[in-house]
């Protein structure tokens, strides 16, 4: 988390600073859902994302620099500085990759899950998307083919209470996603999303039943993303919290209460910040693709 | 050689897919039971519901599992009933498969095909005759191919199947019960690979699937009066080949571009600018458009009727750019 956590902060930076381009969507306050469920994960259970997708890429395991270096434009970037940050995709530590269109990649996750059935395996997929996901037409469509194939895949919502700018009681009257997919009759929990190890015990319990052949599973994560929507947005639609009631919510902190007497917290902190300072400067070294490589990538 | 339908020449490819690849898997509606035309009957009997996945009216998620199937290592043929129902599953064709390739620096592939059919002349009325090729034509990463016979419509398929990019096989419900003698054994289309379908000399027609058995026979009734025809059968229209009809100029001096879809933005558009670009010097006359009025297809039949374009439209259009 404090990988997330420290690169966040530093792309928050390098975004004001313009060394980092274009929508940038943070996911600060968030860190638990993406570590406690790509945690629990093996390389070949894939995980789609959503647009704000930088915690789950690196808790996949994908390379920090390299996810730098792709929100820098770089050629050394992951995805060859072609994505950007709603599209980090990073196919060797199963990160299919995000999305910019909310609920896109719902499907995509349930067809990884059905190629695996296929193909024998007992991987898992897994999707992450925000409760604003869940209003779009695709989001029912996918619920309902992947309860009515019963196919190894878990939903994980990220439920911050904030589709973009609008809080969810003025988009929904349904105040819980896991009770919108209910009818499916689907296995579903919601959880304290800013506690890593309650997601993390939760996922791995949805885990172990995929791989032995039951889904779908659906995890809803109450959590609070502590930025705007985007960097830059003045988050003027809400209050921002006080710092103690952040402090008490903060899943960082929360952890590190639990683990204070035994953990080397500091220690942890430390290497994070230094591997993000790490990073940036190779990102920084790394030159811009050239010109001809998108002609080049239109087609396989 | 074997005497089959456009249809059947489908159904038989599919078959042949399925059984030299068990990562070919077919998905959509009601495709267990072959279909409304039958294009993929037998195949649950032959390959069991696992390969051939009938789905609920679901059409976006259909082509999403369908991509996300694909990047895990299937080869999932999906269908849409018809091209006006492939407005729903857009998202997915657009934003998902055909930027999947570029978007990931080249890391992911979306080996997938659509299959799905357009056109009028059966009382279908507006939302289920469409011509809609050209919107698919507009994005960068997709393929196209609109096959005009039996023999291409299995070729074509047979090459979207083993083509590692999204591709889009649009295929004509006019041209679905045609017999025409195929080719036995796999056949294979190359994309990318026009098809001279009848020689001449004194104008060329460019015409897409269902316009291409019109523009034989309007080729047929010039001939008697002189106008040798030749007309080419692009097959796909990403990629174009666009060397086999400047060839095809470069002897006749004058083209004619024909399909059903409705003139303004269509494909024919496409390929007049290509050719103006590419071999102004060698147009003795401008290059002119068949298609349809710019209306959506009428229901009443004398009207559907007269909307449809066909030899006689590309007939006058020949006689336009000869000056005869």
């Amino acid at each position: 988390m404090w990988r997330i956590r420290a690169f966040e902060e530093r792309v928050a930076e390098l975004t004001r600073a313009s060394e980092v381009h274009g929508l940038v969507h943070l996911s600060i306050g968030q860190e638990a859902v993406a570590a406690g469920v790509c945690g629990a994960l093996r390389d070949d259970d894939v995980v789609y994302s959503n647009h704000r997708a930088h915690g789950h890429a690196l808790a996949k395991g994908a390379p920090m620099a390299g996810v730098m270096a792709e929100l820098m434009g770089r050629d050394g970037g992951l995805c060859r500085g072609l994505g950007g940050s709603m599209h980090i995709v990073d196919v060797e530590h199963g990160f299919f990759g995000a999305t910019g269109v909310v609920g896109g990649n719902v499907p995509l996750a349930l067809g990884s899950a059905l190629a695996a059935r296929r193909r024998g395996t007992d991987a898992v997929a897994v999707v992450f998307f925000g409760d604003g996901a869940v209003q779009a037409g695709i989001f029912n469509e996918s619920v309902n083919l992947a309860a009515l194939w019963r196919l190894p895949v878990i939903l994980v919502c990220e439920n911050n209470g904030f589709a973009e700018f609008t809080p969810r009681s003025a988009h929904t009257p349904v105040e819980r996603v896991s009770d919108v997919v209910a009818p499916y009759r689907i296995e579903r929990r919601t959880v304290d999303g800013n506690d890593a190890l309650e997601v993390r015990a939760e996922l791995a319990a949805f885990r172990d039943a995929g791989r032995a052949g039951g889904g779908p599973f659906l995890l809803e994560c109450l959590t609070h993303r502590l930025r705007g929507h985007y960097e830059g947005d003045p988050a003027n639609y809400r209050q921002a919290l006080a710092a103690d009631e952040w402090q008490a919510l903060d899943p960082i902190l929360r952890l590190q209460r639990l683990l204070d007497d035994t953990a080397p917290v500091a220690v942890i902190e430390a290497e994070a910040r230094a591997e993000v300072a790490r990073a940036v400067t190779a990102a920084s070294e790394s030159p811009y693709p050239p010109p001809e490589l998108a002609g080049e990538l239109v087609y396989a | 050689m074997t005497e089959l339908t456009y249809l059947g020449a489908i159904t038989r490819t599919l078959a042949e897919a399925m059984r030299d690849d068990p990562d070919v898997v077919v998905v959509g509606e009601d495709v267990a039971e072959g279909g409304p035309w039958g294009a993929t009957a037998g195949l649950a009997e032959e390959f069991g519901a696992e390969r051939v996945l009938n789905t609920p009216i679901s059409e976006a998620a259909i082509c999403g599992v369908a991509i996300g199937a694909a990047q895990s290592g299937l080869r999932p043929v999906v269908e849409i009933m018809f091209i006006d129902f492939v407005t729903l599953a857009l998202d997915q064709l657009v934003n998902q498969a055909a930027k999947a390739h570029f978007m990931s620096g080249g890391q992911l592939t979306a080996p997938l095909v659509l299959r799905t059919q357009g056109g009028a002349g059966q009382r279908g009325g507006a939302q289920h005759s469409q011509s809609l090729e050209a919107w698919l034509t507009h994005v960068p990463g997709l393929k196209v191919a609109a096959p005009s016979n039996a023999a291409d419509a299995a070729g074509l398929l047979r090459t979207a199947i083993e083509d590692p990019n999204p591709v889009v096989v649009v295929e004509s419900k006019a041209l679905y019960f045609r017999r025409e003698d195929v080719p036995d054994g796999p056949l294979r289309v190359p994309l990318g690979r026009a098809s001279v379908v009848r020689a001449g000399r004194d104008a060329t027609v460019v015409a897409v699937s269902t316009l291409v058995p019109e523009a034989l026979a309007a080729a047929e009734e010039l001939a008697s009066d002189g106008i040798e025809v030749e007309v080419i059968d692009p097959r796909t229209l990403v990629p174009l080949d666009l060397d086999t009809i400047a060839a095809s100029l470069a002897r006749t001096h004058r083209l004619v571009v024909a399909h059903e879809a409705v003139r303004q933005g269509g494909f024919g558009a496409e390929i007049a600018a290509q050719v103006q670009e590419a071999c102004f010097d060698e147009l003795d006359a401008p290059v002119l458009r068949v298609g349809a009025p710019f209306t959506p297809v009428p229901f009443s039949p004398p009207l559907e009727d007269a909307y449809l374009p066909g030899r006689a439209a590309i007939a006058a259009a020949v006689r336009e750019a000869c000056g005869r």
